[in-house]
């Protein structure tokens, strides 16, 4: 078994976006309980060294692997794609037209939080429908520019939604 | 002829030896010292019987320093070289300290870390706290007959890098081998968790005497995963004995207190406080230097609304905690309760009323940490095999790098599994540039200067080329006790220069060696002798780890002749270790060190992939 082996073989996994969570989830266990270094303690320097490194890589593994923003991503670049190419910003005019509102709708809120909950409910449905459309255009369609274009719109959700965590914190 | 042994595969040659670890809660207020005995988990007492050691140490005009209680019944006589709650300097500045006013100690503002002027000269709370250590590893061994092995020693899970960084410092100081630092609130779950063999997700609410940690853990099947841990590394039952000591000054007119009186005040308002955990009203009663009496009657009612500030303080990391792990209250299964100051009922109802249900307070919460540790320890020190538990830890604050402006990139978020590691390129921003400065920082805050400044170091030697050229690749990697380590390579053209951190904060190596030789115990010592026990000590371990690993895999990882090469290493070291050559035996462990990396390699592949078999045989290709 080869380290630069890509993060869905180290796992055991199929490369898709449609993903297997508990699969997953079991895998990273199996694996973490047999390298971590915890098990090394008591080893040598070699062993203490390798364990460290390992148990690094199957964080970073499971950490892309378990977010589908980060999945989705991981897989346009493994189909050399850089979905977040800092030159290409580009949306469409009526997602463009949908942040405007909710951006606004975000400043009316101010502090209530009644409000930024709907608003909040709303943005959270709006990203799970990207997500469905994420499968679609990765595993069926395998489009990847048009994944790409989806990518872009959950980033600016997921940045919304952040700001929104921040407004309720005042 | 010689006989051949033949050792079954699966067995170490050696015969089962018990490892002697501990696990050591190095407390702000209490320390203390756990192990494992017969499977069971016990804390060590001393000689009359206590099992908590006050955190307090007093160097004395004579050259002889007093721990624990002795040094406690003196605090109020003798401030300035008493320490108390010495953990709240470690890995901290003058200007990180907060409560100055309230401190009787003469600090110098060394650069890094704070250090105490005291009838013994100058002190780093480094070694004030190897002082706590060295008793603590004297009673482990005492107990256990022999030398140890290790220790698990904990930290608040909230403690930054320079807090780690010192807190290891001063185990090596002490002579203790770090098996591992553990965070407090983890070292809890774990006695709880395998005690009360839970499974869900779990908070630890962990309040000490200087402390305060939240951590959200999910428990399946012997897998202790953080999720998130917030706090407040400078929170505990301290601030509120301030709070009461500042209400005893307002009550009786006091406007100057001499450091005497300070330290007594501030000992009657922690008494009250206690007392009041089991009474609805305390009175204070002193007698101050200059003859004035004071009695005064504190109500449960006015002691809640003089901390109400600081117990509402200690919900915002829970709140934080739980949308960091991005769960609701709801998800919370049962919160556990830690540290001395979780007595306080009104602690206890705003925990209760925060996540909707009772806190669990059935556990010892001055023992729970310690006990966690040992248990650890023993895992760690190779005692136990197989099945055991696995931990799953994160590092509580993010890691970044200024950058332009004074802001923070981060580069490691909070809340990361460890161990992790991120890289990140950075490029020159002049023409000809050949140098290059570095700034890691940790902290939340997007200003540098908001943030904890952990390491500033150079990187010279980039060749000169046009702006943008060059490619300078800096990489974090933060290990299994949460502490990091800096690397940065120029590679836009093939060229490499590596570097290594110089932390600017706490002590460099040199420094705890040189504190080492002064230390009065060594300095009767025969320091090369000292040097060849621990090479012995690490020596051994290898030569036993190599041997156990060639029984376990060797046959089915190792040619003939590999294995045969391996084997004369490993006599080699054994035969080194028989003299007292500590050239020889360190030329004899690196030969072996380095003849194993291929075979570890292997092992460490074969492990991956017994992990995966259990449910992806037919998905694998090996
Ligand atoms: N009965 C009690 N009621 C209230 N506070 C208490 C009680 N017992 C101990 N404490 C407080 O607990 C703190 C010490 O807790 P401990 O867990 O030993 O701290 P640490 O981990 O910082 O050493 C002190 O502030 C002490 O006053
Ligand atoms: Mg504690």
């Amino acid at each position: 078994m080869d380290f630069s082996q890509n993060h869905f073989a180290l796992f055991g996994l199929p490369i898709a976006f449609e993903l297997d969570a508990e699969r997953l989830e079991r895998a990273y266990r199996d694996i973490q309980a047999q390298i971590h270094p915890d098990r090394f303690a008591h080893a040598g320097e070699a062993e203490q060294r390798l364990s460290m490194q390992w148990a690094t890589r199957v964080n970073e593994a499971y950490q892309t692997l378990r977010k589908p923003f980060e999945r989705a991503r991981y897989l346009l670049q493994l189909n050399g794609v850089d979905a977040l190419d800092p030159r290409d910003t580009s949306m469409p005019p009526d997602f463009l037209m949908r942040q405007m509102e909710w951006r606004e709708a975000l400043a009316d809120a101010g502090g209530d939080s009644g409000a930024l909950a709907r608003l909040e409910d709303e943005l959270r449905a709006h990203a799970a429908e990207l997500r469905a459309e994420l499968a679609q255009q990765i595993d069926r369609r395998r489009d990847w520019p048009a994944a790409a274009a989806t990518l872009r719109k959950l980033r600016f959700m997921d940045k919304l939604l952040e700001e929104i965590e921040a407004a309720y914190e005042q | 002829m010689a006989l051949l042994q033949i050792a079954e595969p699966g067995m170490s040659t050696a015969p089962h030896q018990h490892r002697l670890a501990v696990g050591i809660d190095l407390g702000t207020t209490n320390s203390l010292v756990a192990t494992v005995r017969n499977g069971v988990a016990v804390v060590l007492n001393d000689a009359r019987g206590h099992g908590l050691l006050p955190s307090v140490v007093r160097y004395r005009a004579d050259g002889g320093v007093d721990v624990g209680h002795a040094a406690l019944a003196r605090a109020a006589e003798d401030p300035h070289n008493t320490i108390v709650s010495v953990k709240r300097f470690m890995g901290r500045g003058l200007r990180d300290l907060p409560d100055l006013a309230t401190l009787p100690y003469q600090f110098v503002d060394a650069p890094g870390m704070v250090r105490l002027r005291t009838v013994a000269g100058e002190k780093s709370p480094v070694e004030v706290s190897a002082e706590i250590l060295k008793v603590l590893k004297a009673r482990g061994e005492a107990a256990l007959g022999g030398e140890l092995v290790g220790a698990v020693i904990t930290v608040p899970a909230y403690f930054d890098d320079a807090q780690r960084q010192a807190t290891k410092d001063a185990a090596r100081l002490a002579g203790l081998n770090v098996l591992r630092l553990l965070n407090e609130p983890t070292a809890a779950a774990i006695a709880y968790g395998l005690d009360n063999a839970a499974e869900g997700i779990y908070a630890v609410y962990d309040l000490g005497g200087g402390t305060f940690d939240l951590s959200i853990l999910k428990l399946t099947r012997g897998v202790f995963e953080v999720l998130a841990t917030h706090g407040d590394s400078a929170l505990g039952g301290d601030d509120f004995d301030r709070r009461i000591y500042c209400w005893i000054l307002e009550q009786a007119q006091l406007h100057t207190v001499d450091d005497h009186d300070k330290a007594m005040l501030m000992a009657k308002a922690r008494e009250a406080k206690e007392y009041l955990s089991d009474h609805d009203e305390a009175r204070i009663t002193a007698l101050l230097a200059s003859g004035q009496v004071i009695d005064l009657l504190l109500s449960e009612t006015t002691f809640n609304d003089l901390t109400a500030s600081l117990v509402n303080k200690t919900l915002t990391p829970c709140r934080k905690a739980l949308r960091d792990a991005g769960l609701r209250v709801q998800d919370v299964k049962g919160v556990v309760m830690v540290g001395g100051a979780t007595r306080v009922p009104r602690i206890q109802a705003a925990v209760g009323e925060f996540f909707g249900q009772m806190p669990l307070t059935n556990l010892d919460p001055d023992k729970v940490v310690a006990l966690g540790a040992a248990m650890q320890a023993d895992v760690l020190a190779g005692n136990k095999s197989g099945d055991d538990w696995l931990l799953l830890d994160v590092v509580p604050l993010s890691l970044g790098l200024e950058t332009m402006g004074g802001l923070v990139e981060k580069i490691i978020p909070r809340n990361s599994t460890i161990p992790t590691a991120r890289a990140q390129e950075f490029t020159t921003f002049k023409d000809g540039q050949t140098a290059m400065s570095i700034h890691v920082v940790q902290g939340e805050r997007e200003l540098v200067a908001d943030c904890r400044s952990l390491a500033r170091f150079e990187l010279r030697g980039i060749p000169p080329m046009v702006a943008g050229a060059a490619r300078v690749r800096v990489t974090f990697q933060v290990d299994a006790d949460g502490l990091l380590s800096v690397t940065a390579r120029e590679t836009g053209t093939g060229i490499e220069a590596g570097i290594t951190v110089k932390p600017s904060y706490g002590l460099s190596d040199d420094e705890v060696a040189a504190m080492l030789r002064a230390s009065y115990e060594y300095a009767q010592d025969d320091m090369a002798a000292r040097n060849l026990a621990e090479a012995r000590v690490d020596a051994r371990r290898l030569v036993e780890a190599t041997q156990a690993a060639l029984a376990e895999n060797g046959d089915a990882l190792l040619s003939t002749e590999e294995r045969a090469a391996l084997e004369k290493l490993v006599a080699a070291l054994d035969n080194a270790l028989a003299g007292d050559d500590l050239a020889a035996l360190k030329r004899a462990s690196d030969a072996l060190n380095h003849g194993t990396v291929e075979f570890a390699a292997r092992r460490m592949n074969l492990s991956v992939r017994k992990a995966l078999t259990g449910h992806r045989l037919d998905e694998l290709e090996i």
